[in-house]
């Protein structure tokens, strides 16, 4: 095995794609001579040319519609949001021009495209560069909602969404980019794919199920480690896809440890959280539990900037350890 | 001979011409055409008002020459998105009137299966993207599609993007335009200026309604053309599609029609302007009229002739209504397909929720 960041997975699993297919681009708002906003496709543009690694101007709307039009064509852009903040003005394209062409021309249209960026709050920027779009994007059928965690989670969902010839919102973390994990030969093998809508089992538990996607799952982690200590066996799935949702996972998970807590930095109302609870209640899982499941959440305000205040918007691993000592009692 | 008023250049040398060369059987063709559509859209109105179409349903009598005309320039090669106004320009590409009624009436044999309706009808054989509902998104996507012309190096293709006067005031506009010209994409932003933004008119929602010159931010030049002349059309779409092509980026063009319906079937198009003002288009810049008596000067058909082709098109809506009224209403299982491709299915556990999360169903496709 070898270290790698997160910044340094997304960057090969795009480099590697742009060489393996000649349809593959990215347009976005500095990701060519720049380097990238926060230096995902960095080296590209030397490398490959403005033709393929394409700088745009700020102005969301009319590239994310002209990235699904390149894709209606037969392209596959994968369209770069300096963050997901931005990509409310584009929201339009991702959801009624990318997502649902294929259903209103009886299967004529497809949009081959990946929409990928920064997602989440980052730290100190206050309300409007700090929201989770998990649960947004999600929502809607006809487009897939990826969120990795790990650099082999990086790679192998990046990959998987670019050769995908649906849409697919890809939802990074920006506190991660930097985060090193160990990853094996094979994660780095230039055809490495993870299946879309596969969870994962980060740690196998038998005591309590923690549900966490992005940068949530590090949290979850941390917090069973702590609980540990106290005899409580946690068990830490990562969503890895927020949809299609690994429905399967929830349930095999919850049968087995009958406990429930999810993590995510998203608001609470009509949540990731909410979603998962309620698939617990819709099916054979809900005989299993032994107590209320509970939600780890953003809290239900805009984003704080003061350093004091900033925290408390989002869980911490005390919430988690919290929440985990309620459900257990 | 065209009018001398039907081309209007800006920042650009365009057509000047005003004698056009035209066989009998073009002139021919284009008149069958404008007249199919024009009875399409009637029958449609007819329809529409018997229950038998729902929905938003957008008519385009009064503007066939634009559809007509620039199709009568570009080739199938040549891609092209428009608004949710879209019959015609489905027919244009090649649709037959009994797959745009049985899409108009929920039929599985429409061309987007029933799934769509009258805003979304598409043709990805001939490059028509459609039939979007959204104000103005179609233009950035149009010039996505020229984006992909130029990435895959067609040569002598370029991308339209069709929008109406009130498209014209959207943000997206600007802001494609300003990146087709950055690029130079083969991309013509093509508005069909019919005088009204749903029900207000020009003078009221355009602080400049010389929608031509709108590319000026972008040092994009424009041509405005007598879009009720479907020569002047052709010849302004010919000239437009030669420009872009050639690598000097992307153009604005801006045709001058009308439209003789509401905005949609549940607007009377009385309470913004009066019938009078209608009527008084209809008497004089009617491009279906025009059009006739330019077959009758040139003596390139009689009244007989033309009265016969009029009758033969009248029988072909008649039948498609027929067919359209006559045919299967999509299953049930399309409720459920045309979402993902058949990987994208497979990602879902072949499972897709249905309101009863009990009856949700298995789909492979």
């Amino acid at each position: 095995t070898q270290k790698i960041t997160v910044r340094e997975a997304l960057n090969s699993a795009l480099d590697e794609e742009i060489a393996n297919d000649d349809s593959v681009f990215v347009m976005g708002e500095e990701v060519a001579q720049y380097n990238g906003a926060y230096k995902i496709t960095k080296g590209l543009w030397t490398k490959y040319g403005e033709e393929r690694v394409m700088d745009t101007p700020i102005t969301e709307m009319g590239f994310a519609g002209m990235a699904v039009g390149a894709a209606l064509a037969g392209l596959r852009p994968v369209c770069e949001f300096m963050t997901f903040n931005f990509s409310m003005q584009a929201i339009d394209h991702v959801i009624n021009s990318a997502a649902k062409g294929k259903y209103m021309s009886g299967g004529q249209l497809s949009a081959p495209i990946v929409f990928r960026g920064p997602n989440g709050a980052a730290a100190a920027v206050g309300a409007q560069h700090s929201q989770c779009f998990g649960a947004w994007y999600s929502h809607c059928p006809g487009v897939f909602t990826l969120a990795p965690y790990s650099a082999a989670d990086a790679r192998g969902l990046l990959k998987a969404a670019i050769r995908s010839n649906n849409p697919v919102v890809f939802l990074e973390d920006e506190l991660l980019y930097g985060k090193e994990f160990d990853v094996s030969e094979e994660v780095l093998d230039k055809d490495y794919t993870l299946e879309i809508g596969k969870a994962h089992v980060e740690q196998e538990g038998t005591d309590v199920t923690l549900v966490a996607y992005s940068r949530w799952v590090g949290v979850a982690l941390e917090a069973a480690e702590e609980m540990k200590a106290k005899g409580i066996n946690c068990e830490v799935l990562n969503l890895r896809s927020l949809r299609p949702l690994d429905k399967d996972a929830i349930i095999k998970s919850v049968k087995k440890t009958n406990r429930l807590v999810t993590v995510e930095g998203g608001w609470p109302q009509s949540g990731i959280g909410a979603e998962v609870i309620a698939t617990v209640m819709e099916t054979e899982a809900f005989d299993y539990l032994d107590a209320p499941a509970e939600r780890i959440c953003g809290a239900d305000i805009p984003t704080p900037y003061a350093a004091n205040l900033e925290p408390e918007a989002f869980p911490q691993v005390k919430n988690v350890v919290n929440a985990i000592t309620r459900v257990c009692a | 001979t065209l009018n001398n008023a039907a081309f209007q250049s800006f920042e650009c040398d365009g057509p000047t011409a005003t004698e056009i060369t035209v066989s009998k059987e073009e002139m021919m063709k284009f008149y069958r055409d404008m007249f199919a559509i024009r009875r399409m859209e009637i029958a449609s109105d007819t329809m529409y008002k018997q229950r038998q179409i729902r929905g938003f349903c957008h008519l385009y009598d009064g503007q066939e020459a634009v559809a007509v005309g620039m199709e009568a320039a570009t080739t199938l090669e040549d891609h092209y998105v428009t608004a949710y106004r879209d019959h015609a320009h489905q027919y244009v590409r090649g649709d037959s009137i009994k797959r745009i009624m049985a899409e108009l009436t929920g039929r599985f044999a429409g061309c987007s299966k029933g799934k769509g309706g009258s805003m979304h009808m598409y043709k990805k054989d001939a490059n028509f993207y459609g039939g979007n509902g959204i104000v103005g998104a179609q233009i950035p996507i149009g010039a996505g599609l020229a984006l992909a012309i130029k990435y895959k190096k067609t040569p002598d293709a370029c991308a339209f993007g069709l929008y109406g006067d009130g498209a014209s005031n959207q943000g997206q506009f600007f802001e494609a335009l300003n990146m087709a010209a950055l690029w130079k994409l083969p991309f013509i932003a093509l508005c069909e200026n019919n005088n009204f933004a749903m029900g207000t008119s020009t003078a009221r929602h355009a602080a400049m309604d010389e929608f031509y010159k709108r590319g000026n931010a972008c040092a994009v030049p424009g041509l405005r053309v007598d879009g009720m002349d479907v020569l002047a059309v052709r010849a302004a779409t010919a000239w437009a599609k030669e420009y872009v092509t050639s690598g000097k980026g992307p153009l604005v063009m801006e045709m001058m029609t009308y439209r003789y319906h509401g905005h949609s079937m549940s607007d009377p198009g009385i309470t913004y302007r009066s019938r009078d003002d209608v009527n008084e288009v209809r008497k004089t810049r009617d491009p279906i009229e025009l059009h006739k008596q330019r077959l009758l000067e040139y003596g390139v058909a009689g009244k007989d002739e033309i009265k016969a082709l009029e009758k033969e098109v009248r029988a072909e809506v008649q039948e498609a209504m027929d067919f359209a009224l006559g045919s299967e209403e999509p299953p049930m299982s399309e409720l459920y397909t045309d979402i993902y491709d058949e990987a994208g299915y497979a990602a879902c556990g072949n499972k897709i929720r249905a309101v009863e999360l009990s009856s949700s169903p298995s789909v492979t496709k």
